[in-house]
């Protein structure tokens, strides 16, 4: 098992002719992950390695039945990718797109909530759920089926967390990359939620990064509602305040959303901070032993 | 982007918002000029700089007449205020004031909206309010698909004001702000203080707006008011390259592929006692040229003495990422010792090609900060 994305997974790739949206779905498909349509207005009847591609989502979703959308349109275009797709009725919508606008996100993100959809992104990697579907741009080699949950507002950090456990043994059950924007969809109180009730899931590992104060929601929503081990791991301390570390959403301000909040945060309810990523297998076997 | 108070004061004029009549200055002389003008009992003489806390450095300073004006001009301007020289200050009526408020809409990272806070502790600095007095501040989320109806306005209003007349005035500030808010893509517009004067005006005597990075290349007229500092504007070179650069001053460099990574990166040469001189994020691949410039950038710096490479090989595998290393580095010519970290698809085979040649092999993010540190000493 896993969350949000499985076997039954039915994805369609809006901006499937472009660059990235071509070479990603072409992975993604070699994966296994079953990449039903695309799509690109005024493109319809093209195939981009057999994926046959649709003028509009709408479209797309009739004849394919597809449940779930990636979104590689340039940013000025992704509010609309989005709204699209939520009105076409893709429940899980997953927008890869760096650069969007913070209040383009904010609208999209309110019509995508009321059509009763969920969105992962933007400027984000994307999620797996190993040997059964990866909806994103993740370097599917390193990924290994199991029972670890992984939340990250990161890439390569998730990576390289990924790395380190499926090098300690430690599969994934999925593997969810929320963004690094200050406003995206899907985030750690949902998925701490929904790996909390997966019953393939055994541990989780959460990996947070300077700015905001959504890792020490996390840590009081641990405390009250996650019973499973959790380890973490907080980027930036050296981050210096008022400035921009590549993420958007990475910004120490005013003095609040540093990684010492952060890590005081999760240390008061005992969960464990890595000092190196590459601790988080040990920190999370350490917990798995002594349940 | 930070703008200035003058600049934020234009926007709300050219959006209806009360605002006090000001001109800007750059010398003395033009300050005198400028009191002459504005034919004022009072005015304040403010500096511009992208910072806040410039009434508590001596920033902002009231006159009567004009060797007053010429004093405090002639103070203010060149001061240093967090590291900021003032080279211009606004010379605006001053009003009487009866109250003060506070007012601005924000992106709200919780509820994933743009708030509008409100309170009747104006004139302070609003996060010392946060702070001790946190029930002291409203908060309205505001829906992005209705934004601020009249009856929202009114109802915000309220918040603020007891008697109608004001609480329609402020409604009707409340909506221009957050008209101009969305029309602008900004991340905070801030009025602090609105003011009462004691003829029962409602007005905004202070003006403050950023605005969305990502959203600037919709707004070229706001995009244009940019003034970098010559922090900013190494930083900006880095992002035509497609580079996130950050300068931080220590004595090794970090060339990293991905922004939580690089943050990592600095992180571990703290831990080993190392000091990071920089954030660099030369993003999710890792190509030849792309390291030639990153490393141009890096040894700029002259303080830098050794450079840490970290790089995951993800959908670039580490034995391409070597190969790209070798190239790229035939083509620089430095004696700064370089420690290269692998890790991701086919690492072994990466590393294997680095032996034997001069750069600093390391397996783990942990060896290679220590290793880094070492080469420092």
């Amino acid at each position: 098992m896993s969350i949000l994305i499985n076997k039954d997974t039915r994805l369609i790739v809006q901006g499937i002719t472009g660059r990235d949206g071509g070479f990603h779905a072409t992975k993604m498909k070699e994966y296994g992950t079953n990449v039903v349509g695309g799509t690109s207005p005024g493109k319809y009847g093209e195939k981009v390695s057999g994926i046959p591609v649709f003028n509009t989502v709408h479209d797309a979703v009739n004849a394919t039945n597809a449940n779930t959308s990636v979104i590689f349109v340039p940013a000025p275009f992704a509010k609309d990718a989005m709204m699209e797709a939520a009105d076409a009725g893709i429940k899980l919508i997953i927008c890869i797109t760096e650069g969007v606008p913070t209040l383009d996100v904010v609208e999209a993100y309110r019509y995508i909530k009321l059509k009763g959809a969920n969105l992962i992104g933007p400027n984000c990697p994307g999620l797996i759920s190993p040997n059964q579907s990866m909806v994103g741009i993740m370097p599917t080699m390193i990924f290994k089926e199991g029972r670890t949950g992984v939340i990250s507002r990161s890439g390569t950090l998730t990576y390289e967390v990924v790395y380190n456990l499926t090098e300690n043994g430690m599969g994934q059950s999925t593997a969810v990359g929320v963004g690094g924007d200050p406003i995206v969809g899907l985030y750690y109180e949902e998925l701490l939620e929904l790996f909390e009730n997966d019953p393939d899931t055994d541990s989780i590992a959460l990996i947070g990064e300077i700015g905001g104060d959504a890792e020490e929601r996390a840590a009081e929503f641990i405390k009250k509602h996650v019973t499973k081990p959790v380890a973490v791991f907080i980027a930036g301390q050296q981050a210096p305040p008022g400035k921009q570390m590549g993420h958007a959403g990475a910004i120490i301000s005013s003095g609040s959303g540093t990684a010492a909040e952060k890590i005081a945060a999760f240390e008061a309810v005992g969960v464990p901070v890595a000092n190196e990523p590459s601790e988080i297998p040990q920190l999370l076997k350490k917990q798995l032993l002594n349940r | 982007m930070k703008i200035h108070e003058y600049q934020a004061r234009d926007l709300f004029a050219s959006y209806g918002i009360p605002v006090e009549k000001s001109i800007l200055c750059r010398d003395v002389n033009d300050a005198v000029k400028a009191f002459q003008e504005l034919d004022a009992p009072m005015v304040v003489v403010k500096a511009q700089v992208h910072t806040g806390g410039r009434g508590k450095a001596g920033g902002v300073k009231l006159a009567t007449n004009e060797i007053d004006v010429r004093k405090h001009a002639a103070n203010i301007l060149g001061l240093d205020i967090k590291g900021f020289i003032v080279d211009r200050i606004l010379v605006s009526r001053a009003v009487d004031i009866e109250s003060e408020f506070y007012v601005s809409y924000v992106i709200d990272r919780k509820s994933k909206s743009t708030i509008l806070m409100l309170s009747r502790e104006g004139g302070v600095d609003i996060e010392d309010v946060a702070h001790t007095t946190p029930e002291k501040i409203h908060k309205i989320v505001i829906d992005p698909l209705i934004g601020v109806p009249d009856y929202l306005a009114r109802q915000a209003a309220f918040k603020l004001f007891d008697d109608i007349k004001q609480v329609r005035a402020a409604a009707s500030i409340l909506q221009k702000l957050y008209k101009l808010f969305v029309e602008t893509d900004a991340s905070l517009a801030e009025i602090n203080p609105l003011v009462l004067t004691p003829d029962k005006e409602v007005k905004a005597i202070d003006a403050k707006m950023t605005f969305d990075d990502n959203a600037l290349y919709r707004h070229p007229k706001i995009a244009a008011l940019f003034e970098p500092t010559e922090e900013e504007k190494k930083e900006q070179k880095a992002k035509s390259k497609g580079f996130s650069y950050v300068h931080l001053g220590g004595e090794i460099g970090c060339m990293v592929n991905g922004a939580g990574l690089a943050m990592a990166t600095m992180d571990m040469i703290k831990l080993y006692g190392g000091n990071p001189s920089n954030f660099l994020d030369i993003g999710g691949s890792s190509n030849p040229t792309k390291v030639i410039e990153a490393m141009k950038l890096l040894l700029s710096d002259k303080d830098v003495k050794v450079v840490l490479i970290n790089i995951f090989g993800g959908i670039t595998r580490c034995d391409d990422v070597a190969r790209g290393l070798l190239d790229a580095f035939e083509q620089i010519k430095t004696n700064i010792p370089i420690v290269i970290r692998l890790t991701g698809t086919n690492e072994k085979e990466g590393r294997e090609l680095l032996k034997g040649t001069h750069f600093h092999v390391a397996e783990t993010m942990g060896e290679a900060g220590r290793m880094a540190v070492e080469l420092v000493k």
